[in-house]
């Protein structure tokens, strides 16, 4: 596949049609500058000042955009938020839509079409596989990406935060936690998609480090959440 | 390379999902998502002419072959990511459908692009948001216009969607256009 997307581009530069310094340019972006660290910025503002939070609530394209993340695949946001005994969890059964303005382009599990049919009818079993084993009691709400509305988990604030300031808040605030299949990293709680859902889903396939503009971006594809 | 590609303005977004879309299922299936993508920029560079299937099978540039209308410069790119894609447009109508209304998802099987998901078809919900107007993708897609409709948020119980055993603590919502929905 990588010949084919070589050859392609090739073709496509000969003909003047894609200019490659452009693609360079795009991949440098989702490389370095759009990712989930983004995102954590967003929820960690949110967990520090209740005046964010209500906002973000209630038009978070134009609170998410106050701190200067918007665009392609973000134009539209939605902050749903984590707590009273709600747990939320984002999907896009149709094809992989993900907000990529606060997250970056999504990860290998959540493209996988397991995660996309199951995710609708067994979360609660799917979030025990990604080692977030939830109460009975906690109702889980799914978001199905169907339109281009983008979806941002706000998760509870961790234990044991108090006093930290929102540097450090982003800390726990993992790429998982903001889509739904983990818990942010306080004390003793699970941070991380655990690999082996991530590895099971297609890992040989996105050749993560590999610089491939296919599987871009390498460093973010498939090894954490 | 597949935004570089779409910069030039040929086809929608809807269009590209559209085409992915229409992968062989084993091929679909068989094939990682970029792998997806790369396929169907192949189709859609082929079916707006900008690329023969010659010029595709050897990799060989051929003269001819449609124009751009743009092609996106490395200076530019910045600008173009910023600003994505909007989807919203004015829609003059009053909606049809208020929140907390139950609604039923038409039972409709279309043969072409559409984004309303078979498991909440013919499924009763509640509305849950009401949002202004978004590009219709059933039309969009195939060169209809953007026939721009209003968005409404439906909520689904588990055991609507999926029987009497589903999780009781289960909902689920997808976003739906006013002509996927009727009054329940």
């Amino acid at each position: 596949m990588d010949a084919r997307v070589r050859a392609l581009e090739t073709l496509l530069v000969r003909k003047g049609l894609v200019d490659p310094a452009a693609i360079d340019a795009i991949v440098e972006t989702y490389e370095t500058r759009v990712g989930p660290r983004n995102g954590a910025r967003v929820v960690a503002k949110a967990w520090a000042d209740p005046a964010f939070a209500a906002w973000l609530r209630e038009d978070a394209t134009a609170a998410i955009a106050s701190l200067g993340y918007s665009g392609r695949q973000g134009e539209h946001m939605r902050a749903v938020f984590n707590g009273d005994g709600m747990h939320n969890l984002v999907v896009c059964t149709l094809c992989s839509c993900y907000p990529w303005s606060v997250l970056g382009l999504p990860p290998v599990w959540y493209k996988s079409p397991p995660y996309r049919s199951r995710a609708v009818i067994d979360p609660r079993g799917v979030l025990a596989e990604f080692g977030l084993e939830l109460p009975a009691e906690t109702a889980i709400r799914v978001w199905d990406s169907t339109a281009e509305l983008r979806y941002l988990v706000v998760p509870e604030r961790p234990a044991g935060t108090a006093g930290w300031d929102e540097e450090r808040l982003a800390g726990p605030a993992s790429r998982g936690a903001m889509t739904g299949p983990a818990r942010p990293a306080g004390r003793g709680a699970a941070g991380t998609v655990r690999t082996t859902w991530a590895g099971s889903w297609g890992s040989g396939r996105s050749r993560p480090g590999a610089p491939s503009r296919i599987s871009m971006p390498p460093g973010k594809s498939a090894r954490s959440a | 390379m597949t935004l570089a590609a779409g910069a030039m303005g040929a086809w929608t977004l809807d269009e590209s999902r559209h085409m992915r879309e229409c992968l062989h299922p084993a091929d679909y299936y068989s094939s990682s998502y970029y792998e997806i993508w790369i396929k169907a920029l192949e189709r859609l560079l082929a079916r707006h002419g900008f690329v023969g299937a010659a010029e595709l099978e050897t990799g060989e540039a051929s003269p001819g072959g449609t124009a751009p209308k743009r092609v996106l410069k490395a200076a530019d790119v910045p600008a173009v990511l910023a600003r994505g894609g909007p989807c919203d447009r004015p829609v003059e109508a009053a909606p049809r459908f208020a929140v907390g209304q139950t609604v039923r998802a038409r039972n409709m099987h279309p043969t072409g692009h559409t984004r309303l998901p078979r498991y909440v078809r013919g499924r009763t919900g509640t509305v849950e948001a009401v949002h202004g107007g978004f590009v219709l993708p059933d039309s969009n897609a195939h060169g209809g216009g953007e026939s721009p409709q209003r968005l409404y948020t439906v909520v689904f119980a588990g055991r609507e969607l999926w029987g009497e055993a589903a999780d009781p603590a289960l909902s689920v919502s997808v976003d739906a256009w006013e002509s996927y929905l009727e009054p329940a």
